[in-house]
């Protein structure tokens, strides 16, 4: 078996150094030994199995491995896994409830937000960082805010326009809610 | 009563995509995603220098890493004979080096260990003894006297060229320009470029010693030719090879070749007999995977003085790496270069062509292309911008005299080619009024006058899509046709499977709107499979925007069969003759009395409960469609920018996009292929080229220099459109996934050039990036792009 990563129950047979880290991850904690060189992205996917989180290059300039670290956007291509030790993190699972699907997922569809897909959960994680600091961006804010985020397909004029649409849809709720 | 199509999701619906429900939960499932039990994982020792000898591969130490299971080096391909595979032009291809290693990353072994860190750790350990060589980046050096011999391992192989080509009247077209008031002529280099899909390559390979059966999951766009490559290369039973395409994160060309490392993971399966995973790095797919483009024309027209062409004269020279494997109908050695100036009714046209090896990655896929016809679009619209400058012709006004009209179609083209429909003058014109061209040309001017540099660049084309037919159209030998299998289950929901591979076109939409309206039976209830070669009919994959002119035709017409089936149940269930049976969507009657009939389900549901006598029960079946004729799309892009004179830094100001690709099946999806190809446009027109310095290294090999455009940089897109359906489409759809990405380029580059047309510089190569604009500016002289560039230059 790999030596990347043990659920704390399995037995180790070899001397590779390990560090034991207890992570949050869409609200369940986790505990496991991990190798210290381990990337954050890996032990998202291989370790926990929530492949949502894709990796797309070696230079932290895709974006599509972003995932929130204690509600701010990382890219967990670029973070160890032991750096999340305490931590909590948010994946692109995480976004749905059992209720739902989060607004950003619903705009994203709704707006043709995404072609291959490939580098969607990582917009879509790095919109809701922006939503959940500025509730109601302009164009020019979504522009930016995704700057960190290659899309290949889109052309991101509709991934633009998903962002907004759950902005106002969010706002719509709020409202609601408040009422 | 009727059904409303729209609302059954059927042809002209904007129509939400079905796939988007796994991709917006993070639920795709990507090669990457897979893990089958025992798995390894392979990783690829890449070669650091462009052209070198081999002395020899010491992999003792990596033998030693535990974790590690298999080390492999060419010399062990060797002995099973697998050094070397086939390309898809005829040439071969090493898959681990043995001799010499001719490019900077180029495969030379493998490691397979449990985990890919291993992997990587043991691919470091691997000590490689280099004698290096005299490098070769462009085809000036490939052709030179004394240039050093890339392809020592074919007989025969005297020099660096791969062939000479020639398509069109060569004395036609030495008259016509003879006969010329004035010839215009041009030099360019289209620079190399890379599809780069976010996802990279990937493969997990499976060979089951129980059944001898081998299973392999693949980043792949062409997963039959695929199954038939690998029976052919690895000598294993067809009927034992299962090619699994799952979800792809992009593909546009990159992955349709067969690359080393799908195969060495294959070999390393099948000594193992464990599966076997291999997720290539960014580097390594930017590096050694099929490149697009590189390519050299020059060009001449030959003009009358009032703006009539009267003949074309080409020359290219490709740049082809150290390996021939462009992806292309074995016909054409450039590809569909010869479909340049197609929307153009020019009497005369010649074109010559030379292909070389070089030290660079092999390649030449069509990124987001159907075979060279970006770069052939590229030069058109380019030349014709320029005859136009030197005439002192409208740009507008000099691809109106020249265009094909509208009732001139079908029309053969100075090529060849036979176009068939379109509207050019309408989508020029339309274009022209959404960006107020006289406005803009009188805003230009006031803008001149204060020192500032505004431009508009118009780009107009017509391009071949979806190859075939099968008479003028195969890839090594094999057929260009598509097949569909439609199955309607008794309770009128369906599946349906086409031989084609989406990777973001949202076939499992478009498909089933295709079936909506043959059949009126709503989209929601059809599923749509793809990529698995052992469920899906036969297919040639998905490129080259050849999905609906050829897979589309196919799901049209085995909908129709299943009609005519459903007919005839029909007349059984109505008790009346087949001739006095009227189909309306969804539903037959009786002619005489509309108000009795049956739906399509209840047909569905008597094919497997009530069929007349002697008929077959089940209501399924598969067609082939081999089209009659390539598609040809229309487009007009207009840009307009404006270059800052100090920087040479240029602003998109807007863009507009007219797009005539028949009838629009999911306008939403249409458009959305249009604004993804009008980004790669303006990505290679603006800052994304792989280029090499004179020691072969790769510029160009990671995202921090091989540049992407990001939502920051990207423009926004005004589209419209235009319909002149195809007359030979069973539902008068042409391709359209690459046209913005064809015709793009030209545009953005027209509009700086028209920028800058008071500094008498002709051409900038692209990227134009701001220090060739500035270059240009300041000297007023061309800028050429070609390799080698000094990486340490300011
Ligand atoms: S994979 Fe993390 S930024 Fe590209
Ligand atoms: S949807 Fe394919 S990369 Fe963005």
């Amino acid at each position: 078996m790999s030596s990347l990563f043990n659920e704390v129950t399995s037995t180790r047979s070899d001397d590779v150094p390990v560090r034991r880290v207890t992570i949050t991850v869409n609200g369940e904690t986790h505990t496991a030994d991990i190798e210290p060189r381990l990337l954050l992205a890996h032990l998202l996917r291989q370790g926990l199995k929530l492949t949502g989180t894709h990796t797309g290059c070696d230079t932290t300039n895709c974006g599509a491995c972003t995932v929130l670290f204690d509600g701010r956007p990382v890219k967990s291509c670029t973070m160890l896994a032991v750096q999340a030790d305490g931590h909590e993190v948010t994946t692109v699972e995480g976004l749905n409830t059992p209720s739902g699907l989060h607004p950003i997922q619903e705009g994203f569809k709704d707006e043709h937000g995404l072609q291959c897909g490939f580098c969607t959960p990582g917009m879509m994680m790095a919109a809701k960082a922006l939503l959940d600091e500025n509730p109601a961006p302009s164009e020019e804010d979504v522009r930016w805010a995704l700057a960190g985020n290659l899309c290949r397909c889109t052309g991101y004029q509709n991934i633009v326009k998903a962002v907004l649409w759950a902005a106002e849809r969010m706002d719509d709720t709020e409202a609601e809610e408040a009422s | 009563m009727a059904i409303d199509e729209i609302k059954i999701g059927g042809m002209g619906a904007r129509q939400r995509r079905v796939e988007d429900n796994r991709f917006i939960r993070g639920k795709g499932n990507y090669v990457d995603d897979i893990v089958l039990p025992g798995m390894l994982h392979m990783e690829i020792l890449r070669s650091p220098v462009a052209h070198a000898r081999i002395r020899s591969i010491d992999v003792s130490r990596a033998w030693e890493i535990p974790g590690v299971r298999l080390v492999l080096t060419g010399e062990m391909l060797a002995a099973r004979n697998l050094a070397w595979m086939p390309t898809l032009s005829y040439d071969t291809q090493a898959v681990l080096a043995t001799d010499k290693v001719r490019f900077q990353g180029q495969e030379v072994a493998a490691v397979v260990a449990d985990d890919p860190y291993i992997a990587k750790d043991a691919c470091e350990a691997i000590v490689v003894d280099y004698e290096p060589l005299p490098v070769i980046v462009n085809p000036d050096q490939a052709m030179a006297p004394d240039a050093p011999l890339i392809r020592d391992d074919k007989v025969n192989q005297h020099d660096n060229r791969v062939f000479d080509w020639e398509v069109g009247d060569r004395e036609r077209t030495e008259q016509a320009f003879a006969e010329a008031d004035v010839v215009s002529t041009l030099e360019l280099h289209y620079p190399r470029s890379h599809p780069s899909p976010i996802e990279t390559c990937g493969s997990i390979a499976d060979f089951d010693r129980s059944t001898e059966k081998l299973t392999v999951y693949m980043t792949t766009q062409a997963p039959h030719i695929i199954r038939a490559a690998v029976a052919m290369v690895a000598e294993l039973p067809e009927h034992m090879i299962r090619i699994i395409s799952p979800d792809i994160g992009g593909g546009f060309g990159n992955k349709v070749p067969v690359y080393p490392g799908y195969v060495v993971s294959i070999l390393a399966s099948i000594l193992t007999e464990r599966p076997v995973k291999w997720i290539e790095d960014k580097t390594g797919n930017l590096i050694s995977t099929g490149f697009g483009r590189d390519i050299y024309l020059k060009g001449e027209l030959a003009l009358r003085s009032d703006g009539r062409i009267l003949g074309v004269r080409m020359h290219t020279t490709s740049d082809h790496g150290a390996f021939f494997s462009d992806a292309q109908p074995s016909k054409f050695k450039v590809g569909l270069m010869h479909s340049a100036f197609a929307c153009y009714d020019i009497p005369t046209a010649h074109l010559t062509a030379t292909g070389v090896y070089t030290n660079k990655a092999p390649g030449g896929v069509a990124y987001r292309c159907s075979f060279r016809v970006t770069e052939a679009m590229y030069f058109q619209e380019r030349m014709v911008h320029a005859a136009a400058d030197d005439l002192g012709i409208d740009q507008a006004e000099i691809r109106r005299r020249n265009f094909v009209r509208d009732d001139d179609f079908p029309h053969r083209t100075a090529f060849g080619f036979l176009t068939d429909s379109g509207q050019y003058t309408k989508c020029l014109d339309l274009g022209l009024e959404a960006v107020d061209y006289e406005g803009f040309l009188r805003e230009k001017e006031e803008a001149r006058k204060q020192g500032r540099l505004l431009g508009i660049g118009i780009s107009t084309m017509t391009e071949p899509l979806g190859a075939g037919n099968s008479r003028e159209y195969d890839i090594l030998g094999i057929k260009m046709f598509d097949a569909a299998e439609l199955r309607v289950h008794m309770t009128g929901k369906a599946i349906l499977r086409t031989g084609a591979k989406t990777q973001g076109q949202g076939h499992e939409t478009t498909w089933a709107q295709i079936v909506a309206h043959e059949l009126g039976i709503p989209a929601n209830d059809v599923v749509v499979e793809e990529g698995d070669t052992d469920t899906a009919p036969f297919g040639m994959g998905t490129y080259a925007s050849r999905s609906t002119p050829v897979a589309g035709a196919a799901v049209s017409m085995v909908a129709r069969k299943i009609r005519a089936k459903a007919r005839k149940i029909a007349a059984h269930l109505l008790e009346v003759s087949e001739e006095d049976i009227e189909w309306e969507l969804g539903r037959f009657y009786v002619r005489s009395a509309p108000d009795r009939g049956v739906t399509i389900q209840e047909c569905a549901m008597a094919a497997y409960s009530n069929v007349p006598d002697g008929m077959e029960p089940g209501l399924e079946n598969h067609a082939y469609y081999d089209p009659p004729n390539l598609t040809w799309p229309f487009a007009a892009y207009i840009a307009t920018v404006e270059v800052d004179p100090e920087t040479g830094v240029w602003d998109v100001l807007r863009v507009v996009a007219v797009d005539d690709c028949g009838v629009r099946i999911n306008p939403m999806i249409v458009e959305g292929q249009i604004m993804g190809g009008l980004t790669e446009a303006y990505a290679m027109s603006s800052m994304q080229f792989i280029t090499f310095d004179a020691d072969g290294n790769c510029i160009g090999s990671n995202y921090m220099d091989y540049l992407l455009p990001t939502a920051w940089e990207t423009p926004g897109f005004e589209l419209h459109e235009v319909v002149t359906p195809c007359p030979h489409h069973p539902i008068g759809a042409k391709g359209v996934g690459e046209c913005a990405t064809v015709g793009g380029p030209a545009a953005f580059v027209n509009a700086v050039m028209d920028a800058l047309k008071d500094t008498g510089v002709r051409n900038i190569d692209m990227p134009l990036l701001p220090d060739r604009v500035h270059r240009a500016l300041t000297t007023g002289a061309d800028v050429s792009g070609a390799p080698p560039v000094d990486p340490d230059a300011p």
